[in-house]
């Protein structure tokens, strides 16, 4: 590993264990009894059991996406924070398609689903690219419009048809068996002895198709002549001017893969099976903005971002056990956002070490 | 007795021995040049004695003390300030701002301007500084953002005073009144080094030279003792000539013809009044005039990198008046431009990476959609053996870590090899050292003579009389001369360029 690679990494270590730090102090101060055992269950439970590590990898598969999403955008000078509503447009059509395209055999409908989802999250995106070419909107506001358009708009969508509507538990409906993602030979190896038989955790093809994203990605930021150009509109945007680079059509096309990236995490979240689905909530969905973090703590890195995104989840799925503690549920969240939002703290504390390195090395 | 002694310095960087056990001393009360080619090592050196980077071996002594300076707080503590190679101002600060960040002065938890502003006024008035102390520096010049940077040294009561290039974005006049002040510092007290490239500034200001050359101390010498030439052949190794020879011009056919152009400000100035000329096959035509007198929105214009309000440019036959920078680029366009940092690199991008910055998507360097990392390397390389660009890690370089007149040679490499049918050299020499320059000008020349046009930008009378067939100056946004460099004098280009004399110049078809 070279210089910066190895201070990257040092830096995220750094935050992960400040974050934890404080979520420990934060327990502490509510439930000093009780503080340890639960701490230490963040720490171990997603890895307790096979059926653990498989669900962790279940969790990690859209915040990874989301996460690519981020920091794609990031790299052309974009923050996309859209990417809740991107997700949303994405997890929706794939609902749809699952549910009414069952004349399509599943091997053609699984594929279609996604490929519309990222289609969809493509479009979505792209509305806040052509405000940021053409009329210099800020991405940042427009993403938020966009974000709360498409949480309106879906909700009311799920609301008023009854094909895609489960009124008694107030979601999308579940979608046939057989438009779930396939899981291999994944419940033999991830999952757990119950009684006389087995649970298996739920982990898909999902997180596959994840890894493949990000080497994808990976390929086309540092490989292709299309991520020179978004990278240098990102870097320098004058110079990429000189260039004769076209800078409208970079941000528009870095927005849509962003946007593709959260619509393929939704239909990948949606298509899980196990009861999942939209919520009739007026809440954005959590995995845009934890897809913040992934991208931040991952350093903006594809192949940082698939370990970042299941130690996020790792946390997440360990945190979730904390009501077992007596946690109230409130806190239990207070304490997984405090750990996962300080990773967004990873530039500072690489910049931090950065400088520290150099002093030690003048011998201070 | 010496205020500052550098004993036996030296300081690596990956690849590269910056500074190789050099001793430097300073004298109190002397103006102390440092003189060395592109990458010698001047601002590394400076930047230890500023505390920016430590040592690996060696000592520096204040008043024949041992000194560890860690930083440039500690820098600072014993009097030790520094302007650097490009400045570091915060540009939404004003003016007096700037000055005492800090070192401000506060009381209950309150900033306390007013002794600040009044020590400020009145240093800036003995210097004759004309500086609006209230203004945000994004407002101000260049010029004026140096001033800035001096009274931040003098606001400080520096007595050591490093200047690093300060003369590279100045122009002449102002290079005038900041060899004065230099002057007038040293005779107070100051003792000042002062890293430069151009021999006459050493000549005028200077008592004793250091030179560098690739990371060791070559020597100290006195100045009036020592020619320029003297000087420039320590630097370089070898015998540098400071004149060029240049065979005639064999002009040709019209490349670039540019009709009537008008920009108006949004106050409805002129800032472009009915701008017109021909630059032909063969010829070095060069734009002189005081900064600020419309170049930089002429080459704008002409390289398509913002608007105008109406007149044509053709390149060939070809309209190109409102094409896109792209387009003029592959209709052989090359432009140096004036801000390196700004336009001419990507600097957290390699060397490597940099020299393809309009070339990447061409059969060369692309192919089915993915760049050719091989061929890329490899033609960087060829442009570091032919421009003798210098850096630690070679193709690889990161950009951001080379040093200032190396990242210049990166740019006109690139724009340079790319034989363009027209090169638009804004400045393209500016921090340079002689070797370079001298290899530039003939890169120029070159140009020229195997029939391509060049338009030369340059605020250097000693550039613009040396290299150009034919000289336009520009005054307030127009052209007030088209006259031959074999029949005008220094004099009479002042004149034009003050605004003093001008002729009605007009194109004949
Ligand atoms: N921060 C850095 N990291 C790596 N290499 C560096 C760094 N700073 C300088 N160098 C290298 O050290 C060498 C000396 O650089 P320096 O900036 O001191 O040159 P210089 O004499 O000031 O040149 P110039 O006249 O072009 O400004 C160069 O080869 C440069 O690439
Ligand atoms: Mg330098």
């Amino acid at each position: 590993m070279n210089r910066d690679g190895l201070l990257s990494f040092l830096s995220s270590v750094l935050v992960i264990i400040i974050g934890l730090l404080i979520g420990f102090i934060v327990l502490l101060a509510t439930n000093a009894q009780q503080a340890w055992p639960a701490f230490q269950t963040i720490l171990t439970f997603g890895m307790r059991s096979m059926r653990n590590i498989g669900d962790v990898l279940l969790h990690a598969t859209p915040i990874i996406l989301t996460g690519l999403s981020v920091a794609f955008a990031f790299k052309t000078g974009l923050f996309n924070i859209g990417a809740s509503g991107q997700f949303m447009f994405g997890g929706f059509v794939a609902i749809v398609i699952s549910i009414h395209g069952v004349s399509m055999p599943p091997a053609v409908r699984i594929p279609v689903a996604i490929i519309a989802a990222a289609l969809a999250g493509a479009l979505w995106a792209g509305l806040p690219g052509l405000l940021k070419a053409y009329r210099n909107v800020h991405e940042v506001i427009s993403s938020i419009m966009t974000n709360y358009i498409a949480m309106f708009f879906i909700v009311y969508m799920i609301q008023s048809n009854e094909s895609i509507f489960n009124r008694g538990l107030s979601t999308s409906a579940h979608l046939p068996e057989s438009s779930n993602l396939p899981r291999l030979f994944f419940p033999d190896i991830f999952r757990d002895a119950l009684g006389a038989g087995f649970v298996s955790s739920r982990v898909n093809i999902g997180i596959i198709i994840a890894i493949v994203v990000a080497v994808l990605v990976y390929i086309i930021l540092e490989k292709t002549t299309f991520g020179y150009e978004l990278k240098a509109c990102g870097f320098n945007p004058d110079a990429a001017m000189y260039a004769g680079i076209n800078q409208k059509r970079n941000i528009i096309f870095s927005m849509m893969i962003s946007g593709s990236l959260a619509g393929i995490a939704g239909a990948l979240n949606f298509m899980r099976g196990g009861g999942v689905g939209i919520g009739i909530i007026e809440v954005l969905p959590v995995e845009g903005f934890t897809g913040i973090s992934v991208a931040f703590l991952g350093l903006n890195h594809p192949i940082g971002i698939i370990f970042s995104g299941i130690f996020i989840s790792y946390m997440q799925l360990g945190g979730g056990r904390l009501s077992t503690y007596g946690f109230s549920s409130e806190l239990v969240e207070t304490v997984i956002a405090v750990i996962i939002y300080f990773c967004a703290f990873v530039f500072i504390t690489k910049s931090l070490i950065g400088r520290f390195i150099k002093k030690k090395e003048r011998g201070i | 007795m010496h205020v500052i002694e550098m004993r036996n310095i030296t300081k690596e960087f990956p690849g590269i021995i910056a500074n190789d056990d050099i001793t430097l001393q300073l004298k109190r009360n002397e103006i102390h040049a440092l003189l060395g080619e592109n990458g010698a090592g001047k601002s590394t050196l400076m930047s230890v004695l500023f505390g920016l980077y430590k040592q690996e071996k060696g000592k520096i002594f204040k008043d024949e003390k041992e000194v560890i300076i860690s930083g440039p707080g500690d820098a600072n503590r014993l009097g030790i300030g520094m302007v650097h190679q490009h400045f570091k101002l915060v540009h939404n600060f004003t003016v007096l701002e700037n000055i005492v960040l800090g070192v401000e002065t506060t009381k209950n938890g309150i900033l306390q301007m007013k002794e600040a502003r009044e020590k400020v006024l009145a240093l800036s008035k003995r210097y004759g500084f004309d500086i609006d102390i209230d203004k945000e520096i994004r407002h101000i010049s260049v010029g004026m953002q140096q001033r800035v940077e001096i009274l931040k040294m003098l606001y400080r009561d520096n007595e050591i005073l490093i200047f690093d290039e300060p003369t590279a974005v100045l122009t002449p006049q102002e290079i005038d009144a900041l060899m004065k002040t230099m002057k007038e510092m040293a005779a107070e007290g100051k003792s000042i080094l002062f890293i430069t490239h151009k021999l006459d500034e050493i000549k005028q200001v200077a008592d004793r030279c250091s030179v560098l050359r690739k990371g060791k101390m070559i020597g100290t010498v006195d100045v009036t003792g020592t020619s320029k030439e003297e000087l420039s052949e320590m630097m370089v190794g070898r015998k540098v000539f400071l004149t060029l020879d240049k065979e005639e011009a064999k002009i040709g056919d019209t490349i670039l013809k540019v009709r009537d152009l008008v920009l108006k400000s949004k106050e409805g100035k002129d800032k472009l009044k009915n701008i017109s000329f021909d630059v032909k096959a063969g010829e070095i035509l060069c734009i002189a005039g005081i900064e600020g007198n419309g170049q930089t929105d002429l080459v704008y214009a002409l390289t398509g990198l913002s608007s105008f309000d109406s007149g044509t440019v053709n390149m060939d036959s070809t309209d190109i008046t409102r094409a896109k920078i792209r387009k003029r680029t592959e209709l052989g366009i090359a432009h140096i431009p004036e801000d390196r940092h700004k336009h001419g690199l990507v600097l957290d991008y390699t060397l490597a990476q940099n020299t393809i910055l309009q070339t990447y998507y061409t059969k060369d360097f692309q192919s089915g959609r993915f760049l050719k990392k091989k061929s890329i390397l490899n033609y960087a390389r060829k442009l570091i053996d032919r421009f003798d660009i210098r850096s630690g890690e070679g193709a690889e370089t990161p950009s951001r870590s080379m040093s200032g007149g190396n990242q210049q040679k990166v740019i006109l490499a690139r724009e340079i090899d790319r034989d363009p049918k027209l090169l638009i050299a804004v400045q393209p020499t500016r921090g340079l050292d002689v070797g370079a320059i001298e290899y530039i000008h003939k890169q120029l020349l070159a140009q020229r003579d195997s029939g391509k046009a060049v338009l030369l930008v340059s605020l250097e009378l000693e550039e613009v009389m040396n290299v150009s067939d034919r000289i336009l100056v520009m005054y307030e946004g127009e052209i007030v001369a088209d006259v031959d460099p074999k029949q005008v004098t220094f004099q009479e280009l002042g004149l034009y360029m003050s605004g003093a004399k001008r002729d009605e110049v007009s194109v004949y078809e």
